[in-house]
């Protein structure tokens, strides 16, 4: 039961404390996990970090479920992933009450109308950084072109392009898999 | 009747959500602001730049914030765990079983076949947040302030990786004083 609380308040100050989302979470997570309470090795830890990583849903809360799991079973999934989000309600649940008090204030507007085309710009460069490390070529470039002018231009729902785009990279995916069996075949046939 | 729209929503989010916090923005900005009207857009990028400088996940801070705005604070805790559920699920039945080494390639091919789109998807929530509400005076001429704070943002964060929270904090301060 020690355990189960450890996990919980272990995620609970990560969670409070982490600025910059799930990504910046995670070498906390790494620090708290592996290096200080030595709960898993690191080999194991980054295994699966990399699986957990490619799954849909909040990354940090996979991390948490799954760090959870491995060391104290589900009541320990439970705990990390509470510590893990808590602090979030809690943080916004009392910002927004004060933003939403506060909005219609001058000082206020003036603020946010600074801040708000910063902030499509914070959209805007994370999804051309993004491009950049999917190494997107002239051929492959039509793909997030597609979806951009569907989302924004056709007003097709985010939903449908990101199923076919998911049935789409499946079916890559499974190509590249029998890929990589042929060659390992014929490297294994003299 | 809206916990009902709230939970079907986020769990919609929290299974197509590949690729983090970004990638489900775009579909959390077409369900909240396009498709239930639960936010404007202005209302929709001031929580993404409260979301972005409060500690944890963007994307739990964003479910909340959205839940609080349409149903309270009953909704605020109905929408972070809807958004959780299937990640649960995940971790239960997926992890456990087929979560080897040789699956875990598949999800990794999976992933990479999809960064593309996804990348899109989110370049398109950007463009769509530009818009005459987010952009004082767009194209008056006489005050294209916003035009320059959305570009001086993009080269800081897009070629020298600056904080973000600074850059909100700047871009906040130029508001401040210029109108």
């Amino acid at each position: 039961m020690k355990i189960v609380f450890q996990l919980f308040f272990t995620f609970f100050k990560i969670g409070a404390f982490t600025l910059g989302g799930g990504y910046a979470m995670l070498s906390m997570v790494e620090k708290a996990v592996v290096d200080k309470k030595q709960w898993i090795p690191s080999d194991e830890f980054w295994d699966m970090i990399a699986i957990v990583q490619s799954l849909p849903g909040v990354f940090a809360v996979n991390t948490a479920l799954y760090v959870g799991h491995r060391i104290a079973g589900r009541k320990g999934a439970v705990a990390a992933m509470l510590g893990a989000i808590i602090p979030s309600i809690v943080i916004i649940l009392l910002l927004a009450t004060i933003f939403r008090e506060y909005r219609d204030m001058p000082v206020v507007e003036r603020i946010f109308k600074g801040i708000r085309p910063c902030v499509v710009a914070l959209i805007l460069a994370p999804s051309l950084r993004m491009i950049k490390s999917a190494k997107v070529t002239w051929k492959t470039a039509i793909i997030p072109i597609a979806a951009v002018f569907l989302i924004w231009w056709c007003k097709v729902s985010p939903v449908i392009v990101i199923i076919a785009a998911i049935a789409g990279s499946l079916i890559y995916a499974l190509v590249m898999e029998r890929k990589m069996k042929q060659t390992a075949k014929k490297e294994a046939e003299p | 009747m809206i916990y009902l729209q709230l939970l079907w929503v986020f769990i919609k989010i929290g299974v197509l959500g590949f690729g983090g916090g970004y990638a489900m923005l775009s579909l959390i900005q077409h369900e909240v602001v396009d498709n239930y009207a639960w936010m404007t857009t202005t209302e929709f990028a001031d929580m993404v730049a409260i979301s972005q400088m409060t500690p944890g996940p963007i994307s739990i801070n964003m479910a909340t914030y959205v839940g609080y705005t349409a149903g309270g604070f009953g909704g605020s805790l109905l929408a972070s765990f809807a958004l959780c559920l299937p990640s649960i699920i995940m971790v239960y039945f997926i992890i456990r079983l087929f979560m080897n080494k040789k699956s875990g390639s598949l999800m990794t091919n999976l992933l990479k076949g999809l960064k593309p789109a996804i990348a899109g998807l989110i370049f398109a929530a950007g463009l769509s947040m530009m818009n005459a509400q987010n952009f004082v005076q767009i194209g008056k001429g006489e005050n294209n302030i916003s035009i320059v704070i959305c570009v001086l943002a993009f080269v800081a964060s897009y070629f020298f990786k600056a904080n973000p929270i600074l850059l909100i904090v700047l871009s906040g301060a130029v508001g401040f004083f210029v109108y």
